[in-house]
């Protein structure tokens, strides 16, 4: 259905090929998140996989600072429909976090947990490839506490909503459960290429 | 809270009713719309457009009005001036028109009766809108609740609602406004407003912030200072 009047200001050609479905090119980086900053107490951060309740291993901010370091440039999706490209990205891939930990993926599922309580799922297999990474620097600096930092999940194949900010940890499910937003009508997956923004998209 | 809707969220056509002015760059726009689920207070839709060739356009825009059974919403959108879609609206966008939207959208920028009070809202310039679909909805459906709204714009030119606003601070016996002019030796939230804030309306249950994002990281911290749980705060940004 074509709107009445409505001729759009399309980007150019290679910038459009980037952009997937209902998304912009955005220049600044736009911060959403549910509520405040956390603060975070540097000397107690870490950072904890687990299965279920039960603890697999945890870092504390020296040793996880102390594992293989991995780098990422590339474009980012959010679902509110901006788009920002060639971010680049350092931290620690989640195949270094596992082999860190002398273990292989103990499900399929898992939650990654915020320092704010918030939690989004993501399937294991969109996280090691290496496909994922937590992040702790951003364009070469600490990520700052608006996006996320000291820490956060970077997923980057998929809406940002995924990228847990501040994230603590990551929690290894038998199923596929719903985080904050998948229960809340936004999409289980959530892959900008298939504009899977809401259930059912 | 949580009340998971696992149904699909569908484009629709709405038809544009009425545009109003509301301030010099802000219009209300309302729109005969039927959605399949019910509105919660502070949720937005989404809008898109498209050109004769395809070529689509998408934004969000917050629900300013009350959830009602109209069948009707109203939206209101400050034009911008490089903006793809809200320059849509504010030049070419007439009564009678039909456009795709889809919503309502977001469980978490949300405040029901039920969820109650007191209640504490924070909105910087046009992050507003959703803060008064809260205040016309508490009106309507749970007048008791205690609330406050402190709101902060540049100019007084540039208040969303201000008849609105001012004849419920007049009129409503459990609502109360706090109004900050930011431009010309104006002064912006500061602790000492936040404190009066809170001793005015006493300690909240809830505490909604929305405006730009420098605003509401602001009077986040701020309210964090105050000794305010963290989880009792909502926030809601725009721009980056």
């Amino acid at each position: 259905m074509a709107t009445r009047g409505f001729t759009g200001r399309r980007p150019p050609e290679a910038t459009r090929e980037r952009l997937p479905p209902g998304q912009y090119l955005e220049q600044d980086f736009p911060v959403l998140q549910i509520g405040p900053n956390p603060r975070i107490d540097m000397d107690r951060w870490s950072f904890t996989l687990r299965e279920g309740s039960r603890p697999l291993k945890s870092w504390n901010w020296e040793e996880f600072s102390a594992l293989p370091r991995t780098a990422w440039r590339g474009d980012i999706h959010c679902v509110t429909k901006w788009s920002k490209f060639d971010t680049g990205w350092e931290g620690v891939s989640v195949d270094d976090i596992l082999a860190a930990a002398g273990i292989s993926a103990p499900t399929e599922y898992l939650l990654a947990e915020g320092y704010d309580d918030y939690i989004t799922n993501v399937p294991v297999a969109d996280l090691t490839g290496p496909k994922a990474m937590v992040a702790t620097h951003y364009e070469g600096k600490p990520i700052e506490p608006d996006h996320g930092g000291p820490a956060r999940l970077l997923v980057p194949h998929l809406y940002f909503w995924k990228s847990a900010k501040w994230v603590k940890g990551l929690r290894f499910t038998k199923k596929d459960e719903g985080g904050f937003w998948e229960l809340r009508g936004y999409h289980m997956y959530g892959d900008p290429w298939r504009e899977q923004r809401f259930t059912g998209d | 809270m949580i009340d998971p809707v696992a149904r699909p969220l569908p484009w629709q056509t709405a038809t544009l009713l009425a545009i109003k002015p509301v301030t010099r760059r802000v219009k209300s726009y309302r729109f005969r719309i039927a959605f399949d689920r019910p509105i919660l207070a502070g949720q937005h839709v989404d809008v898109r457009l498209t050109a004769p060739d395809g070529y689509q356009a998408q934004r969000s825009y917050s629900i300013a009005s009350a959830p009602g059974a109209d069948g009707t919403i109203e939206l209101m959108i400050e034009g911008l001036p490089d903006g793809e879609v809200s320059g849509f609206f504010d030049s070419v966008a007439e009564i009678g028109d039909t456009i795709e939207l889809r919503g309502p959208i977001g469980g978490s920028f949300v405040w029901r009766p039920e969820d109650g009070g007191p209640l504490l809202l924070v909105g910087g310039g046009s992050g507003v809108v959703p803060l008064l679909a809260m205040l016309r909805h508490r009106a309507a459906a749970a007048p008791q609740v205690p609330a406050l709204l402190l709101y902060s714009v540049r100019n007084a030119s540039e208040i969303i609602a201000a008849e609105e606003l001012a004849v419920r601070a007049r009129d409503e016996a459990h609502f109360d406004l706090m109004l900050t002019l930011t431009r010309a030796g104006g002064r912006r939230v500061d602790g000492a407003m936040i404190g009066e804030a809170l001793d005015r309306l006493g300690a909240p249950r809830h505490v909604y912030i929305c405006g730009g994002n420098a605003f509401v990281g602001q009077a986040a911290d701020l309210l964090l200072d105050a000794g305010i749980e963290p989880g009792l705060i909502r926030t809601e940004r725009f721009g980056g």
